[in-house]
């Protein structure tokens, strides 16, 4: 059997999905967070069952990629559990009729259930059930409660012989039964509902962006850099230099093994960032300098989504996104994209048109660094000081604005409007915010580490075979006539298609200047997707896209490049 | 009702309370709205309007929606 999960956007599908099934799936406080579908696994009789998190829908009429994934998806099932906001049971309750209105049993799990009390609203449930005809279970997802009931429900799931109808009959009926059920009290505003209108105006909400997003950047720093400094570099100084001083000597010192596993080892000290064996800098980029920023970050981001911020920020930056083509959700996959860009060219699935998802792409995939890369930026510019990091981010963010405006102006069609809903803010539970902060860093373990051992073995390979000689010369007139680096800083941007923050690593040993460390990132930053970002894109966008979207990339890298090359 | 009463979303003073009449537009955008549960009748709360031609959040039942300026400038309310 397969048990489809249905509802409006942010009622907390994905919550009941994880309890239903125990597989982990990122849930946030803000409408959009599932734009792909999960499928997992439960038992109900002797057979697994096949349950599916739906990415959320208003209405069966699609209106976004989102939507239309999860009307497809409705084609497929066999049950629909509709899970249903009770603090807004009139608005819900138009796709639940929707959903009666096909031939696919269907329950309803009344989620938020707590919440009604305390707003005050008063809900008869069977009397709901009764005016529905299908099973209703009052559910809160985050405790757990009501799950058990909605398990031993499932198989009551029916399809009632309800009509098909138009949507003012289906607004007549809502309207109806809202009468019979639901009973408000008034109650007083509480301070969080204060908080929430304020950041919504355009004085009280500038400044808390400005305190939002500043407290964010300082924080991510100030957990990263501790994490560096005072846990990871004195594990690796203290506790692994010895052990690959010890297996240095026992492979020679020297050698074609010793130069892959160990690398290149000056005066009895390990330089963990230039020496570039897999034991060394393949343990130390993902451990030690990109992991910190993974976890320092994430956690951040979890917070903002799981209060409900984004959405908020999404309305102050309106009017800036739409000089650049997008609408002001356009900032929840561009935030996104600040920890990996995967993830956020998926999440460009929120906006509704081709034109704005291609823009949207195309902007991340060029000025928005992954964080892997920002926590290399940090740790190799930064240390020439913080003005030049700062040139960095500066130059990425004045591209970003510049080549939005351009796209704007050229890319054909029109960017639709702003249409959100906004969720209340809530108190993130600890639990929920640590467990999706897990599930980033394990994914980041398991999907990054392999391949950036992967790029430090291949780079020691073609050094050895002398490949990186040849392109090298081929390419020294762009990389030193155009950018001002040393021919060598070509294996780099190669190298970039595998892991950036590797990429970025190469430059250490080179013994560039600031200047040039800048103009190495920013064009490292640019040039072009890494390899698990262009399958995304090219996933998303189709070839066509994906090929004018990388060929923006290239020109840009190297327009910015060459122009900083003659500033700096 | 008399016509002169009847002003677009963007023209309502923030916190002023009114009721749809109409939604200007095609049926991509009335089906928009609607599933959103911004429809002809339905009472709503305009709580906040951006600057140099933002968005307009209003609030219907009890949900907050951000609606984008030229979206905004369709939905024909009357005060109350």
């Amino acid at each position: 059997m397969k048990i489809l999960l249905m509802g409006n956007p942010n009622v907390g599908k994905s919550v009941i999905f994880s309890r239903l099934t125990g597989v982990r799936v990122i849930a946030s406080n803000y409408p959009g967070t599932t734009v792909g579908y999960t499928r997992g696994f439960m038992k109900l009789g002797e057979e697994p069952d096949e349950i599916i998190d739906v990415p959320g829908t208003y209405t069966l009429e699609p209106t976004c990629e989102a939507e239309e994934v999860a009307l497809r998806m409705l084609d497929t099932g066999d049950v629909v559990i509709n899970v249903v906001n009770a603090t807004n049971l009139e608005r819900n309750l138009y796709l639940t009729l929707q959903l009666l209105e096909r031939d696919i049993p269907v329950v309803v799990a009344l989620n938020m259930w707590d919440d009604t009390r305390h707003r005050g609203i008063h809900i008869d449930l069977d009397k709901l059930r009764e005016l529905l005809g299908v099973p209703v279970i009052p559910t809160v997802a985050v405790t757990g409660q009501g799950i058990k009931e909605l398990v031993e429900d499932i198989p009551k799931a029916i399809s009632p012989d309800s009509p098909a109808r138009s949507r003012d009959e289906r607004w007549a009926a809502i309207g109806s039964i809202i009468d019979q059920v639901q009973r408000v009290t008034h109650r007083h505003h509480t301070w969080r509902e204060r908080l929430g209108d304020a950041s919504v105006k355009p004085l009280t909400g500038g400044i808390m962006a400005l305190a939002v997003l500043g407290g964010a950047f300082m924080i991510i720093r100030l957990i990263g850099e501790s994490l560096i400094g005072y846990v990871l570099e004195p594990l690796f100084d203290n506790l692994w230099a010895p052990v690959i001083l010890r297996l240095s000597e026992l492979l020679g010192g020297d050698g074609f093994l010793h130069d892959i596993v160990i690398g290149k080892i000056a005066g009895g000290e390990v330089n963990f960032v230039e020496s570039f064996g897999l034991l060394t800098t393949g343990l130390f980029v993902p451990f030690g300098m990109v992991l910190p920023y993974i976890i320092s970050f994430y956690l951040v981001l979890g917070l903002l989504e799981d209060i409900g911020y984004l959405p908020r920020l999404a309305v102050l930056m309106d009017t800036i996104m739409h000089r650049l083509g997008l609408h002001g959700y356009a900032i929840i996959p561009t935030l996104l994209g600040f920890g990996c860009n995967v993830p956020a060219v998926l999440a460009t699935r929120i906006l509704e048109s081709k034109r704005e998802r291609f823009i949207a792409a195309t902007l991340i995939s060029i000025a928005v660094p992954c964080a892997a890369l920002q926590a290399m930026i940090i740790g190799l510019v930064g240390e020439k000081g913080g003005q030049y990091v700062a040139i960095v981010y500066g130059t990425l963010f004045v591209v970003w604005i510049i080549l939005g405006i351009i796209l704007n102006r050229v890319v054909k069609g029109f960017s639709p409007e702003l249409l959100i809903e906004i969720p209340p803010y809530r108190l993130p539970s600890w639990r929920a915010v640590l467990q999706k902060l897990w599930m980033r860093v394990y994914g980041f373990l398991v999907e990054a580490i392999p391949i950036i051992l992967g790029a430090v073995l291949v780079i020691n390979i073609l050094y050895i075979l002398r490949v990186f000689d040849a392109i090298a010369n081929f390419t020294a007139p762009v990389v030193t006539g155009l950018l001002g680096l040393p021919k060598e800083a070509v294996t780099a941007i190669v190298i970039g298609f595998l892991r950036k923050d590797v990429a970025l690593g190469m430059l250490a040993p080179l013994g560039l200047t600031a200047e040039q460390l800048v103009i190495g990132s920013v064009v490292l930053a640019m040039f072009f997707p890494c390899i698990a970002t262009f399958v995304i894109l090219l996933r998303e966008l189709g070839m066509v896209n994906m090929l004018k979207s990388a060929a923006i990339m290239i020109c840009v890298a190297l327009i910015t490049g060459g122009l900083l090359n003659l500033i700096l | 009702m008399p016509e002169g009463e009847q002003i677009t979303l963007t023209q309502m003073q923030t916190g002023q309370s009114g009721t749809v009449i109409q939604i200007k537009g095609g049926h991509g955008l009335v089906n928009r709205l609607n599933s959103l549960g911004i429809r002809p009748g339905k009472r709503i709360t305009k709580l906040s309007s951006m600057i140099m031609r933002g968005p307009v959040t209003i609030q219907v039942d009890r949900a907050q929606v951000a609606i984008g300026f030229g979206m905004a400038r369709r939905i024909i309310v009357e005060p109350v």
